[in-house]
């Protein structure tokens, strides 16, 4: 088994892809010759020509639009969008049309799409190329929502998504793209809907997801210092979200901390929490449950109001204590 | 280029279907039958009929919120079409869709839909997995004159143009998006002058006679299958009835109107095919009985099929 970073295996599970099944192509902004903004596809036009990684014009609507025809055409497409913010721009097309031909079409039309794009804040980037709002996409029935913590998680979970019928919505947060991690050599598909126990622990559960992964397994280590023993749960998809693999922990601990990217008023933490609460696993609670998100603003630019936008590993450390009070 | 008399005899026929399959789609409207809305194109059916017949039967078409036609004309089953405005189990949309959404894959019907100009980006991605293919078919868009201002009709018509995807972009302008006039809702003074800035092709054609739209489609169609890219043809029609169900026809006059049913594309066909010796008056109206017969079936056939399952109402948001 080799380390490699995120951005290597991801772009690895592309190929292997590409290279697997010939309907699979890829389109976006500035992905052939310059290799997308952050340099996912790097390499990859020279080994499958213009033909099948293919560079579009500005046009976020029509881009994805032209998936979704692909698509129910017979094909695989994998649609890069710059940045995560830039998705607005490309909603009709993704929710009306990707998500509910399906539906409204009797369940007759398959639409095998993936949509890639990278969020989230740290770069200094500022309200419009920064935002993390995967939870928002998982609202919308028809669509599956995939948010990988882990270079193993982000290769194995994209082709899962390259190989689902349904629009993928796949969200990488773009401080990943630089982590290093174990990936086998050998091939392995990572079923779309099935958490990860991250960390083993019995004091408290951690449910993150993205980033929040790594901060909250950063936070467990210190934790660890001071007696405490967290288990951290990666949802890893937010639809399907696999609510029994949480639903387990907390029985097991009796006090979960939910920690997102996106704003935490409205986000999927809510939804996590409401999901604990309603179940059996209501009885085991020895606390509130508690979340931690973003803040309900626009990303600043700042680099130390950036930071303060988003939960930080103190923040996390912070709000498990809380718990444990 | 020469219409053999079957294909003419056909498509007098497609459009007469289209007419009662839409007036007795008003009457059951009328009649509490049919819930929500619906968009009719009587007196649009030319366009959808002279379009369609210039096609391949595998080729592929996206249509609008106004598509029963595109859909009659592609070879669509009159008494699933009736089943699915009735909400029926039997319907093309299994009652899910209703009048925005009928679709039929399997035909290369992509889907009628309710986003003005929302067919067109998928019609071009159609058209790229052609091309990415080699499948050798077209893909037809329609829309209306209204999408002619949405942003992602620029956007597929400078992709479609620039990758050279086998795409015929047909326009069909009844003069009003709702109730807004066509003079007031564009600046340029056709759809199909803006193909300049796309560079392809544009052609104008009068959208009430159904050979016109044919040989105009045609030449773009065997162009696109080519592989020499898209054109953007505007076929000038009027719709007869209002936007949709709640029109109370405000914004334009009888006399527009009347002027207009004077240049019925239906009768305009009969009178031509009777001169020109394709067939006979009594022949034609031997077609217009069958085709009667037939959407009376078809009625029956709806109104005797069941009420999808309630049990089975999220079957299929996923596959």
């Amino acid at each position: 088994m080799a380390e490699k970073l995120y951005i290597e295996a991801l772009r690895e599970g592309l190929r292997e892809e590409l290279l697997r099944d010939e309907r699979v192509f890829l389109l976006g902004e500035d992905i052939g010759i310059y290799g997308g903004a952050f340099g996912v596809t790097k390499g990859l036009v020279q080994e499958f020509g213009e033909e099948r990684i293919i560079d579009t014009p500005i046009s976020e609507q029509a881009i994805t639009g032209i998936a979704v025809g692909a698509a129910v055409a017979g094909m695989r497409p994998v649609v890069e969008i710059m940045f995560f913010d830039f998705l607005t721009l490309a909603m009709d097309q993704l929710i009306n049309q990707g998500a509910k031909i399906r539906y409204m079409f009797g369940g007759k039309a398959k639409v095998p799409m993936v949509v890639r794009a990278p969020m989230g804040c740290g770069t200094g980037a500022a309200a419009q190329h920064s935002q993390s709002f995967p939870g928002v996409f998982a609202h919308f029935p028809g669509l599956k929502v995939v948010m990988p913590s882990t270079p193993y998680d982000v290769k194995g979970l994209i082709k899962a998504a390259i190989r689902d019928d349904n629009p993928v919505l796949f969200a990488e947060h773009k401080l990943l793209y630089r982590v290093k991690g174990e990936v086998p050599d050998e091939e392995y598909v990572i079923p779309l809907g099935k958490a990860d126990v991250k960390r083993k622990g019995k004091d408290v559960t951690v449910v993150a997801g993205s980033i929040m992964v790594l901060r909250a397994l950063e936070a467990a280590e210190e934790l660890e210092k001071e007696g405490i023993d967290v288990e951290v749960i990666d949802p890893r998809t937010l639809k399907p979200l696999d609510m029994k693999t949480i639903i387990d922990s907390v029985k097991k601990t009796g006090r979960v901390l939910i920690v997102e990217d996106d704003p935490v008023s409205f986000g999927w933490g809510a939804e996590v929490a409401a999901g604990i609460v309603g179940s059996e696993a209501f009885d085991y609670l020895d606390a509130p449950v508690k979340r931690l998100g973003g803040l309900d603003i626009p990303i600043p630019y700042n680099p130390n109001l950036e930071r303060h936008a988003v939960p930080q590993v103190e923040d996390i450390v912070k709000a498990v204590k809380d718990l444990l009070r | 280029m020469e219409l053999t008399a079957e294909k003419k005899l056909w498509m007098y026929r497609k459009m007469y279907e289209i007419r009662c399959f839409e007036l007795e789609v008003d009457k059951l409207f009328k009649a509490n039958m049919i819930w929500g809305t619906c968009h009719l194109s009587v007196g649009e059916e030319a366009t959808a009929v002279g379009a369609i017949a210039a096609l391949k039967e595998d080729d592929m078409i996206t249509s609008t919120h106004r598509g029963h036609g595109h859909c009659i004309a592609k070879g669509g089953k009159l008494p699933r079409m009736f089943a699915e405005l009735l909400g029926k189990e039997t319907g093309y949309c299994r009652g899910r869709g209703g009048s925005m959404h009928i679709a039929d894959i399997e035909t290369g019907n992509l889907g009628a839909n309710g986003i003005v100009g929302g067919g067109i980006p998928i019609a071009t991605g159609a058209a790229l997995a052609s091309k990415m293919k080699k499948d050798g078919k077209v893909t037809l868009c329609f829309f209306g004159d209204g999408a002619n201002n949405q942003g992602v009709f620029h956007e597929s018509l400078n992709i479609a143009s620039l990758w050279k995807l086998p795409v015929v972009y047909v326009c069909e302008n009844n003069q009003y998006g709702m109730s807004v006039a066509f003079k007031k809702s564009t600046a340029a003074e056709n759809v199909a002058d803006r193909a300049a800035a796309y560079n392809m092709p544009g052609e104008i054609v009068d959208g009430n006679d159904v050979e016109a739209i044919y040989f105009a489609v045609k030449k773009a169609v065997d162009r696109a299958r080519r592989g020499e890219g898209p054109s953007l043809i505007e076929a000038k029609t009027y719709r007869w009835l209002g936007h949709s169900k709640s029109d109370a026809n405000v914004y334009r006059t009888k006399e527009e109107i009347e002027e207009w049913k004077e240049r019925c594309p239906i009768k305009r066909y009969r009178a031509k095919l009777v001169e020109e010796g394709v067939a006979t008056e009594e022949e034609l109206d031997k077609i217009e009985k069958e085709v009667e017969r037939e959407i009376q079936e078809a009625i029956e056939y709806a109104k005797n099929s069941p009420e999808p399952s309630v049990e089975d109402i999220a079957d299929g948001v996923y596959a």
